[in-house]
């Protein structure tokens, strides 16, 4: 158990709705769900996966904390905002449910190879190191992540939309060698540091 | 004209429901003077175009003729139709009221004979039957109607049609010349029993109310049941008259919504029970209803019905409000969405979806006295002076029963006003 989630446990002991108001983005929603059905009957990736977010705000009122922060299916959510557009009770679902994600994640609670997870892990952390996002080394550590042998499949697969870009000036080769970033940079993972104190510190987290 | 006919003890009541018709016999059965005023050429309101009433399942012809009655015998009421309140000044037992009159273009003489309906060939979408049949341009609104006068649609008037109905009538009832009037009553107080109206369906864009023939209104559900209504009382398609025997019934349509009218009506889910029992008059045991509900309002003693309605076997009831609805090659709907007990997509095939529409307030759109308060979905509660008060489902989304309740105690806070009015003119 990661310690975040020790002191979680600790402090709603049985009382996740609670946890949820207070930690999720937007969870404070939650409560005013009144499972009416219309976001699970409106989201189209409804049929694929297994917790719709009608579901998921029930199992929160019902305390199943283990099973909402270990689902995959917050993870699944495309953003398309039908469901938000239709909720009668105006629940902003797309935001709880991105909420909900990266609240797992921070316990360490969410399913390790989700691939939503995976890519926005890699996202971020080729993001953080310099402020700028290093678009080769995402997309060959994406294309590698599951291996040598199928990176190297994945990436011929995609050779000449890769060398159509580096022809539009979209993909620089160069940026292999450490690539671009910010002047500042220890004033940006300083604003970065300084941030997540201040959002964890909103949360309770501690540190 | 200008003309003044009352004093500041009159009681003024607006809208002529069952609701209004009600505040106006209880005051005026108190001995005070009342004025009804009805913007349509007749009495009688909403109810007037339901087929059966909840709970008892009779018809609303009982109800409106016994007010008719006591209407008909009450001199102190007097009833002022095709009049509308344009403005309302002054202060409690003291009001000035200004009414816009519209011209009948037939007056006392007519003994409603309908020569001059025989007589004309214009038509227009018939308003009583939610424009579901055409009427003629000379018409009597319904069997019911109260004045028993026809009235002649302004349309008419400059046309061939209008010197037809002219001369048809042979009572001398026809008066082309008739001209809008507006005149202007003293009144001590005024009570708004303005009703309610049908949420508009196509603003509900999933459900495709304006896409698809065989979507269709609980309110105009109530036409197609009703023997006078557009079928005869069959229970036809719209698409292609084909029987519609597997109905789908689609609870909160526009209510309890934040994107629509954010109340609850509090009648539908009883309206939707009470239809089901229409198609199982319609059909015997060939035929299913199915109610898609968030949950069913069937308040206090209405439980009852409820539970008489789900022994039924024609009678099935899904947990979940329908996301979408599809519509297939032969005009049959295809509801998709999710149920609560249990969490099972559905995507169900009926021929014919009726969406128990929600009721808004009438009076959202016209333009009410500064001074009125209304709370957050637009029912009047009253005025601020206290000299003004809402009545039955303008005030607030009501059955028949509690829409008269409603106005009966209305009625009481108005002579209460009339009463003090009375103390200081006599002081
Ligand atoms: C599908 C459906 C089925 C229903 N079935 C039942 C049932 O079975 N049993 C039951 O008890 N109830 C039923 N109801 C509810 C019932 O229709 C209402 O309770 C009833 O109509 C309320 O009467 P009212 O007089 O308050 O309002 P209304 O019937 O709306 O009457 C208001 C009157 O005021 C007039 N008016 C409006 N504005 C103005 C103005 N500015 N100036 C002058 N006049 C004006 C209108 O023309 C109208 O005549 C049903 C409702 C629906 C939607
Ligand atoms: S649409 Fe809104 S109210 Fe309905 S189940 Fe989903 S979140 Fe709850
Ligand atoms: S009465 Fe029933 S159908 Fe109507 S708004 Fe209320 S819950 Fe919905």
């Amino acid at each position: 158990m990661s310690a975040h989630n020790s002191q979680a446990v600790e402090r709603y002991r049985n009382d996740f709705l609670r946890e949820v108001e207070e930690r999720v983005e937007e969870g404070q929603w939650v409560k005013m769900c009144m499972q009416c059905g219309v976001c699970a009957g409106s989201c189209p990736f409804g049929p694929h996966w297994q917790h719709s977010p009608q579901k998921l705000f029930m199992m929160i009122r019902a305390g199943k904390r283990q099973e909402v922060l270990s689902s995959d299916s917050m993870w699944m959510c495309t953003s398309c905002y039908n469901c938000v557009v239709r909720c009668p009770r105006q629940l902003p679902i797309t935001h709880i449910m991105h909420g909900l994600a990266s609240y797992a994640h921070r316990l360490g609670l969410a399913p390790k190879s989700q691939p939503t997870r995976e890519f926005a892990t890699m996202f971020w952390n080729n993001l953080a190191k310099k402020g700028r996002v290093n678009e080769l080394k995402l997309t060959l550590a994406l294309y590698f992540k599951d291996g040598l042998v199928s990176g190297i499949k994945t990436a011929l697969g995609m050779q000449s939309i890769g060398l159509g870009m580096v022809k539009a000036k979209r993909l620089n080769p160069m940026e292999i060698l450490g690539g671009h970033g910010l002047k500042d940079l220890k004033g940006f993972h300083a604003i970065i540091a300084k941030a997540r104190e201040i959002e964890d510190k909103k949360k309770g987290l501690v540190s | 004209m200008k003309a003044s006919i009352a004093t500041n003890q009159t009681i003024l009541v607006v809208g002529g429901g069952i609701g209004g018709m009600t505040a106006a016999l209880e005051a005026a059965e108190c001995g005070k003077q009342v004025i009804l005023v009805e913007k349509n050429p007749t009495l009688g309101g909403r109810t007037a175009l339901l087929y059966r009433y909840f709970p008892k399942m009779c018809h609303p012809t009982c109800g409106l003729e016994i007010n008719l009655r006591r209407l008909k015998g009450n001199r102190r009421l007097r009833v002022l139709t095709q009049a509308e309140v344009t403005e309302v000044s002054g202060r409690n037992g003291d009001y000035t009221v200004k009414l816009k009159l519209s011209p009948r273009y037939v007056n006392e003489n007519c003994t409603a004979c309908g020569e001059c309906a025989l007589a004309v060939s214009g038509q227009m979408p018939n308003p009583y039957d939610y424009g579901l049949s055409q009427i003629k341009l000379a018409y009597l609104p319904h069997a019911m109607a109260y004045p028993q006068r026809y009235v002649l649609d302004p349309a008419i008037i400059g046309t061939a049609d209008a010197e037809k109905a002219n001369s048809a009538c042979k009572y001398g009832a026809i008066d082309l010349a008739m001209k809008e009037e507006t005149i202007e009553l003293k009144v001590g107080s005024v009570i708004w029993a303005t009703g309610w109206k049908p949420y508009d369906a196509a603003k509900i864009q999933p459900y495709g109310y304006d896409r698809f023939a065989n979507v269709i209104t609980s309110v105009e559900f109530e036409r197609l049941a009703d023997p006078h209504g557009p079928t005869g009382g069959k229970l036809l398609r719209p698409s292609d008259g084909a029987p519609a025997k597997n109905i789908a019934f689609i609870q909160c349509a526009g209510s309890r919504d934040e994107n629509h009218l954010r109340h609850c009506s509090r009648i539908c889910c009883m309206a939707s029970l009470k239809q089901t029992q229409y198609v199982r008059e319609a059909y015997g045991d060939d035929c299913k209803s199915t109610i898609y509900y968030i949950d069913i309002r069937a308040i206090d003693r209405f439980e009852d019905f409820y539970r008489k309605v789900q022994q039924d076997p024609t009678v099935g009831f899904v947990k979940s409000k329908v996301a979408r609805i599809a519509q297939n090659e032969n005009g049959s709907l295809i509801l998709h969405g999710v149920d609560t007990e249990g969490y099972h997509r559905y995507a169900t095939e009926h021929d014919l979806v009726v969406l128990a529409i929600g009721m808004e307030p009438e009076a959202n759109g016209i333009k009410l006295p500064d001074d009125i308060v209304v709370d957050s979905s637009g029912f009047i509660e009253g005025s601020k002076d206290g000299g003004q008060f809402g009545a039955g489902a303008a005030a607030s989304p009501t059955d028949v029963n509690r829409s008269v309740q409603s106005a009966t105690a209305a009625a009481l806070r108005a002579i209460q006003v009339v009463h003090k009015t009375a103390a200081v003119e006599v002081a």
